[in-house]
């Protein structure tokens, strides 16, 4: 089987979406694109086990994703759901607001 | 009969228990029925099972019954058993009939007191305590009585809390003779680790068994044991707490501090008399305390105006006459003087007693005055007990008794000129400080309003106790009077030794006996002389400085309590003052002060910024990250 993923292009490109994903948690204050910047860094998890699974040739890191997958849509369904219930408390979506919760 | 025994002690025990768990029920004149005659039942019972023991023997002229058993722990199994030979029966007749009189005499004198109940709770427990004491056949049944007639003497001192000053008096006379009591417990410890057992009879036994006399390890148990002695029966030097016990009630003084417990110390010597047998340089350490002591508390007593501080002094005085009588080796004497005593001290804490709730209160002898006419039965029962303290001639029950003493003192071995002298000296003084308060308080000119007067249960109390005081003295002759009557001491032999003596041929016993008899007789010519025809010269002598400086001296009980508070409460005063902020916390205090520095710290941190955390968050997986790579 010839290997058709180039291994570290593949980790590469994941490094800098888990960056750019990590930069768009710390920075923004809007809590929608910090979830959505959490699923970016998952999915970039995601993409370095595929790759390292095709490296091996193993069926492991598919598995893995799949996984991933999973634990992404209940984690944004629980996110979306607090989201929701932050917006109806707070009127806003701005998370430095929620330093009142403090102590 | 013998074997209602048990009832005699349980019966106060009962009367303690009813009066407590049905205070809220019970009249003043149910509490009065219940606290007397619990008491008078023990000692009806107490009566007929002494004229049981007199009439019909038991074999080897003691007793025994045990109860139960204790505990068991090993070998170690004290078990409640009482014994009843000669010795427990005086003492046991003794705290019954006079515990019951002045049980009687309460009942009266207290009548108007808010806690009556609580009173005769507490007298009647004291009752129960005390006879345990004397008739347990084991050494750890013995302290727990012991233990309990502290704590009710303790609670009886105290029994006017209010005021603040009697609880300080309680509480000193607790710490007294606690002193004392850890010497007592110590040799508890010694005796069963050297012997096996606590059960007195066998100790003793063994004792005489396997220690030979002189040997250390006897002289360490009767030191010890010496050292319970001598706080209980508040002797040099732990005599201190006795006048202080006088902020009790009178009947408290005239049955506790008088009558019955503060002579344990002496029984208690008397008990283990086997074991004293065995340390000879204690026993003398024993009539030396005694003499030393009657001579302290006499001139003391000289000096005290407080007529129940005078009888206090008085009480330790004759108490260091019984244990002179101990110390010689004149068993059956001490056990007799304290037969007499009992009756004679507590006559005169009752007439004292009478006199100080007539005047309201009032307890200065130079403020009564002319009480004679105006208080008869006061008076009159007063006289008697003085005339008995002060062993006059014949008549009187005292009498018989201190020349029994001091003659042993004489005649025994153990005894000798130096501790004879002491104990004439003391009779001397006796007969001055007693006939100063009768002719200061009763003769003269009459100086306060008198108010209520003795009615029927003082008076027959009084009248009972003062026959007492008259006759109980003829159990006792001496054989140069006729014949002589020796009742008590012969009784006394089945349990105590037989007092060794010289014979002396019968001119010295004459002189000997002439002495005694003047020196009393000239104790009272001088107190009248002194203190009633209050001549000028007299006068001139006794307001001069060095006069009034030993005045001062005597008055404060030869500054004992001077001593003790510079040499020991004042240093651990200062002490707890110094150290109120206790060392140890400094330790304790500094490790709160680290954590809750570090919780300062830390709690920076939290921000209750999301973002923030995030980038700690990532921050510490980098550093992960990169330690796990560069190494």
């Amino acid at each position: 089987m010839t290997n058709t993923l180039p291994v570290l292009e593949s980790l590469v490109l994941a490094a800098v979406l888990f960056a750019l994903g990590l930069i768009c948690v710390l920075v923004r204050r809007n809590i929608v694109f910090m979830l959505m910047g959490l699923e970016i860094m998952l999915n970039a998890a995601g993409l370095a086990f595929i790759a390292a699974g095709a490296r091996w040739g193993s069926a492991d890191g598919q598995v893995m994703f799949i996984f991933i997958l999973t634990l992404a849509a209940a984690e944004v369904s629980v996110g979306l759901a607090l989201i929701l219930q932050m917006f109806q408390r707070f009127k806003t979506v701005d998370v430095d607001v929620l330093r009142r919760m403090e102590g | 009969m013998l074997h209602l025994l048990w009832l005699v002690p349980l019966l106060p025990l009962l009367g303690f228990t009813t009066l407590v768990l049905l205070q809220r029920v019970l009249s003043r004149t149910a509490t009065a029925i219940v606290g007397v005659g619990s008491v008078g039942l023990s000692c009806a019972l107490a009566l007929a099972i002494a004229s049981n023991f007199l009439l019909a023997p038991p074999m080897g002229g003691a007793f025994t019954q045990t109860l139960w058993t204790w505990m068991q722990v090993g070998d170690f199994a004290p078990s409640i058993s009482l014994r009843f030979d000669a010795l427990s029966l005086v003492m046991m007749l003794v705290i019954t009939v006079v515990g019951f009189f002045i049980h009687l005499y309460s009942a009266e004198f207290m009548a108007a007191d808010r806690s009556y109940l609580r009173f005769f709770a507490y007298m009647n427990l004291f009752v129960a305590s005390m006879l345990v004491l004397v008739l347990a056949g084991d050494l750890l049944f013995l302290f727990l009585g012991w233990e309990g007639v502290g704590l009710c003497s303790y609670l009886l001192i105290a029994f006017w809390h209010e005021d603040p000053h009697n609880c300080v008096c309680g509480r000193k006379a607790f710490i007294v003779t606690r002193i004392g009591d850890v010497g007592f417990l110590i040799a508890l410890l010694l005796i069963f680790t050297e012997l096996g057992s606590l059960d007195i009879h066998t100790l003793m036994q063994h004792a005489s068994a396997q220690w030979p006399v002189g040997s250390p390890v006897a002289i360490a148990t009767a030191v010890l044991l010496l050292a319970g002695a001598l706080g209980k029966s508040a002797q040099v030097p732990l005599q201190t707490w006795l006048p202080e016990a006088m902020a009790g009630p009178t009947p408290v003084s005239a049955l506790i501090h008088a009558a019955t417990m503060v002579t344990a110390g002496m029984y208690l010597i008397a008990r283990t008399h086997t074991l004293f047998e065995l340390a000879p340089p204690v026993l003398l350490a024993v009539a030396i305390i005694g003499v030393l002591t009657l001579l302290i508390s006499g001139f003391s007593a000289l000096a005290q105006n407080d007529i129940k501080r005078i009888l206090a002094y008085s009480t330790i005085s004759q108490i260091g006459y019984m244990f002179l009588a101990l110390g010689v080796g004149a068993w059956a004497a001490a056990i007799f003087h304290f037969l007499t005593h009992a009756f004679f001290k507590a006559l005169l804490f009752l007439s004292a007693g009478v006199v100080i709730q007539a005047l309201d209160e009032e307890h200065d002898i130079h403020r009564m005055g002319g009480l004679r006419t105006r208080l008869p039965a006061a008076f009159w029962s007063y006289l008697i007990g003085s005339a008995s303290l002060a062993a006059v001639p014949l008549i009187t029950a005292g009498f018989y008794s201190k020349d029994l003493i001091i003659a042993s003192v004489w005649s025994s071995p153990l005894g000798g000129p130096w501790l004879w002298a002491g104990a004439v000296l003391g009779a001397f003084l006796t007969s001055v400080y007693i006939f100063r308060s009768v002719f200061i308080a009763f003769f003269g000119e009459p100086r306060t309003l008198v108010g209520q007067r003795p009615r029927a249960r003082a008076l027959i109390a009084l009248t009972v106790l003062s026959i007492g005081a008259l006759v109980i003295g003829f159990l006792e002759i001496p054989d140069i009077f006729g014949g002589g009557v020796h009742v008590l001491s012969e009784f006394l032999q089945q349990t105590l030794p037989r007092s060794a003596a010289r014979p002396e041929p019968a001119r010295v016993e004459w002189l000997l006996e002439l002495v005694t008899v003047c020196i009393s007789i000239a104790g009272i010519y001088l107190a009248y002389r002194l203190f009633l025809r209050r001549k000028p010269e007299a006068e001139a002598l006794a307001s001069t400085e060095d006069a009034n400086l030993l005045r001062r001296f005597w008055g404060s009980g030869f500054g004992f309590d001077w001593v003790y508070y510079r040499v020991l409460v004042g240093p651990y005063e200062w002490f707890a003052r110094v150290n109120r902020r206790d060392v140890l916390d400094v330790f304790y205090n500094t490790l709160a002060a680290i954590s809750r520095m570090l919780y300062g710290m830390l709690r920076q941190t939290q921000t209750g910024n999301l973002r923030w955390y995030m980038g700690v968050l990532a921050a510490g997986g980098v550093v992960l990250v990169a330690i796990v790579v560069l190494t």
